[in-house]
């Protein structure tokens, strides 16, 4: 029995060069990263020093509070270098793999009780996948999430595809939903576009959603803001159907492998395809990179600034690669016609040619202004909640409003495209996310 | 060190830094900035402020067009001048220039210093504004109180705010209002519609009287507007005196078709303002208030032209969905009121928008609120 959810706003931006479903290259990479800053609300402590030896499965750091939750290396080698920045914060921890890819055994056996289930996690350092609502942090320890939401698919710009990258592992699927199951209700979605062919649909021991909708229908957020709203008081858990597959992979073989394909798209790609590696891996070992060109960990609105020297994250499985947008157009605001720029609004003539890509890049396409338009908020805010209110009582800091307008609700990946239609440039994005960081200060 | 890069004049260190919001705006006027995305999402959508109030402007301008010619035809039929299409046109476009450079200079000369003072970016609000304004006013208004008025406007009813965006009330119909209550006879009677001041030949002839549709119909019903000569169809293709933008509904509706094509003024706005008005109008024809149909309260005054460009203005309107449809709905309506009930003032457009524009907040308050406690006992019963 699967429920429907057919969603009506939304805006699937047109940027060219996705990703064909074939896997380019494997790489094995020399250096592998393991990064603190993947996991929101993370005060690591580290559990290694330089010259260690580690397995795939051995715990790197902790979280200094709750030392029992423990992040783990996904390859087997040596510590090379524990790399700090200012203040000596901890940025990552880099691992010379030794091509080997020996692992922890953890044993493999499905867990009977949510305890179980639960220490599994822990102990393979996969606890870190599943991002706790409200406020989209580190699952707590001592919580029991009222239950726990997968999407299947994701609707977000040049996104990988699920069904390709996960193609073969529905049975490590369905040992994580089955693990997940122990600790709270499992809520699975999938497309409705790919009904017949997804493998989702063949889970069991999980609700089914079949969502439709432009993005943002694939965001997590905004299926259980329709499924079971949350309120205060309550928390949810969240997984990606990567790190799913991966924690039914540990229940299944007793060892973790969290090597994946990582979708390589973007209009400045040198070639899109899928790429076989860990998180971890340096950018430039997955793809080429070229001057002025900004690499982005996931997709165009929500993705992070990697740098052509980063690593791929802890949660990635695509690489976004963009024009650094410094050319300036001439007269661009006043030109009847801009056929290279793309716009949501009618005041440009994208609309005519809608099945049209666009060779984007990261030109801002304006100044900084006051709001002034609202509805373009709504019309790609497919949720119960006034997004313009909420961004206003998110500047104010104001607690009770943004309580009464939905902050549980949201986090800052469920309102990015408000970031890309606003014609005022507001940064809805880092709005939210100050919203809410000051909610958990406050409510701590 | 040698291999440092000098700042450039305006940039920062530059010497002539202090000047760079006034040299960001001439910039960014001409090109696009070449800023890009720090943090959120790495692409943005073509759309800016810029173009949005762009398309206000050309959405303005066949009712400004219009206007010109309207204004020629005017002088011209009332004092028998006998002129061509092209004499009225050209007419009408010298004695509107002074008013639109009055409007934009100082308008845009106090703009710029303020953005200069809070040394942020020179906002585009005013793009719109300054053309607004010389269309809802008397065409030989003379030009010092203009610049009065719009100084006014712009100085307290936006800047004080915080500029563009963060203004209550409509800066243009502030203007107006500031004009109509300060130099009263400068902007109502019978007497300031049709233009002559420019004309030799008419120097020493005596201002003709040539009261506008609504306020003949306002003293003598339907019997006074056939008298005067004004029929429906006069009114509704604007060949009346007026202020310049508001005569033509042909004119207006073209704007409205972009406006709402766009989807830069919202379309409940104007439907609703124009239920609103329609419904008082059709009460008031009931109630014996007025002898005219309710569709005539459409095509005379300022009753289209407020509905489609300045109660639909997005900072000063309602900014919910719910909320626009009641916002409009009384904008029409209180027009009208004012219309039809009111012994002495007989445009009631400008203060029925200014008066909404107050209200929109607590409009908008309610909605959300009722809102917000809906979800409430959503989650009660969930």
């Amino acid at each position: 029995m699967s429920n429907n959810l057919a969603l009506k706003k939304g805006l699937d931006i047109p940027v060219k060069g996705a990703a064909a479903r074939e896997v380019i290259k494997t790489v094995s990479a020399d250096i592998v990263a393991v990064k603190p800053t993947d996991f929101k609300g993370l005060v690591p402590r580290l559990l290694v020093k330089e010259g260690d030896h580690v397995l795939a499965g051995s715990p790197v750091m902790a979280d200094k509070m709750r030392p029992e939750i423990l992040f783990t290396s996904p390859v087997s080698g040596t510590v090379n270098q524990i790399v700090r920045g200012e203040k000596r914060k901890l940025l990552a921890v880099l691992v010379k793999a030794d091509g080997k890819q020996e692992s922890v055994d953890f044993g493999a056996k499905a867990p009977e009780t949510a305890a179980d289930a639960k220490q599994l996690l822990l102990n393979t350092g996969l606890w870190g996948a599943l991002i706790q609502r409200p406020y989209g942090i580190l699952a707590g320890l001592d919580v029991t999430p009222k239950a726990i939401f997968v999407s299947s698919f994701s609707t977000a710009p040049l996104a990988a595809d699920t069904d390709f990258t996960l193609d073969g592992k529905l049975l490590d699927i369905q040992a994580g939903v089955n693990l997940l199951s122990k600790i709270a209700p499992v809520h699975l979605s999938y497309n409705k576009a790919v009904e017949a062919s997804t493998l989702f649909h063949k889970v069991e021991n999980a609700v089914l959603h079949v969502v439709s909708g432009k993005h943002p229908a694939g965001n997590v957020g905004v299926q259980i803001s329709h499924i079971a709203p949350i309120q205060k008081g309550e928390t949810v858990w969240t997984v990606s159907p990567l790190l799913l597959a991966a924690i039914g992979h540990v229940v299944n073989t007793g060892k973790l492998d969290l090597s994946r394909k990582v979708a390589v798209t973007g209009p400045a790609a040198e070639k899109t395809g899928y790429v076989c590696c860990y998180p971890g891996t340096p950018v430039k070992e997955i793809t080429p990179v070229m001057q002025d060109v900004r690499v982005i960990g996931g997709d165009v609105l929500t993705g992070e600034n990697l740098g052509a020297e980063g690593y791929l994250g802890f949660f990635q499985d695509q690489l976004t690669l963009l024009r650094e947008g410094y050319e300036r157009e001439w007269f661009g605001w006043a030109k009847p016609f801009r056929p290279k720029v793309h716009s949501a609004s009618w005041c440009y003539f994208s609309w005519l040619t809608p099945g049209k890509k666009y060779d984007m890049d990261t030109n801002l396409h304006g100044g900084p202004r006051a709001f002034v338009e609202t509805k373009c908020f709504e019309d790609v805010t497919p949720m119960d909640i006034f997004p313009i209110y909420l961004i206003k009582a998110c500047l104010a800091g104001d607690i009770e409003k943004m309580e009464k307008f939905g902050i549980y609700e949201v986090l800052p990946e469920d309102l990015a495209l408000c970031d890309y239609v606003d014609p005022s440039k507001n940064e809805i994005q880092a709005i939210i996310q100050k919203g809410i960081d000051l909610m958990i200060k406050e409510m701590a | 060190m040698a291999d440092e890069k000098k700042p450039g004049l305006f940039e920062k260190g530059g010497k002539l830094y202090w000047l760079h919001s006034s040299i960001d705006a001439f910039d960014t006027f001409l090109r696009v900035p070449g800023t890009v995305t720090a943090k959120g999402a790495h692409v943005r959508d073509g759309i800016d402020l810029k173009r949005v109030m762009i398309m206000v402007v050309i959405a303005l301008v066949p009712a400004a067009l219009f206007g010109m010619y309207n204004v020629g035809l005017q002088t011209s039929t009332l004092y028998n001048l006998d002129w061509g299409f092209w004499h009225m046109f050209w007419y009408g476009l010298l004695r509107m220039l002074p008013l639109f450079v009055v409007s934009y200079a100082v308008g845009l000369a106090i703009e710029f210093g303020s953005a200069q003072i809070r040394g942020e970016e020179v906002n585009e609000g005013y793009l719109v504004t300054g053309f607004l304004i010389p269309l809802i006013v008397p065409v030989d208004v003379p030009l010092w109180m203009l610049a009065l008025a719009v100084a006014f406007s712009v100085i307290f009813v936006k800047e004080v705010f915080g500029g563009t965006g963060m203004n209550i009330w409509n800066p243009a119909l502030v203007a107006r209002a500031f004009l109509f209550f300060s130099y009263p006879s400068s902007m109502s009677g019978s007497s300031v519609w049709v233009s002559k001041t420019w004309v030799g030949a008419l120097k020493d002839v005596d201002a003709v009287s040539a009261a506008t549709p609504l306020a003949i119909a306002h003293d003598g019903g339907m019997a006074g507007l056939d008298s005067a000569g004004y029929s429906f169809m006069d009114m509704f293709w604007g060949f009346i005196p007026g202020s310049t933008g508001e005569t033509c509904v042909v004119a207006i509706l073209l704007g409205a078709l972009l406006l709402v094509w766009t989807g830069v003024a919202s379309w409940k706005i104007m439907v609703s303002s124009v239920a609103g008005g329609l419904l008082v109008g059709w009460l008031g024809q009931l109630a014996g208030a007025t002898e005219l149909p309710c569709y005539y309260q459409l095509v005379m005054g300022g009753f289209l032209f407020g509905s489609v460009f300045m109660a639909t203005d997005p900072v000063t309107a309602a900014q919910t969905e719910t909320g626009k449809w009641i916002y409009g709905f009384l904008v029409g309506a209180l027009a009208v009121v004012v219309r039809l009930w009111n012994p002495g003032y007989m445009e009631g457009m400008m203060l029925a928008i200014l008066f909404m524009n107050t209200m929109a907040p607590l409009i908008d308050h309610c909605v959300v609120s009722a809102h917000t406690s809906r979800r409430a006992k959503k989650a009660l019963t969930a």
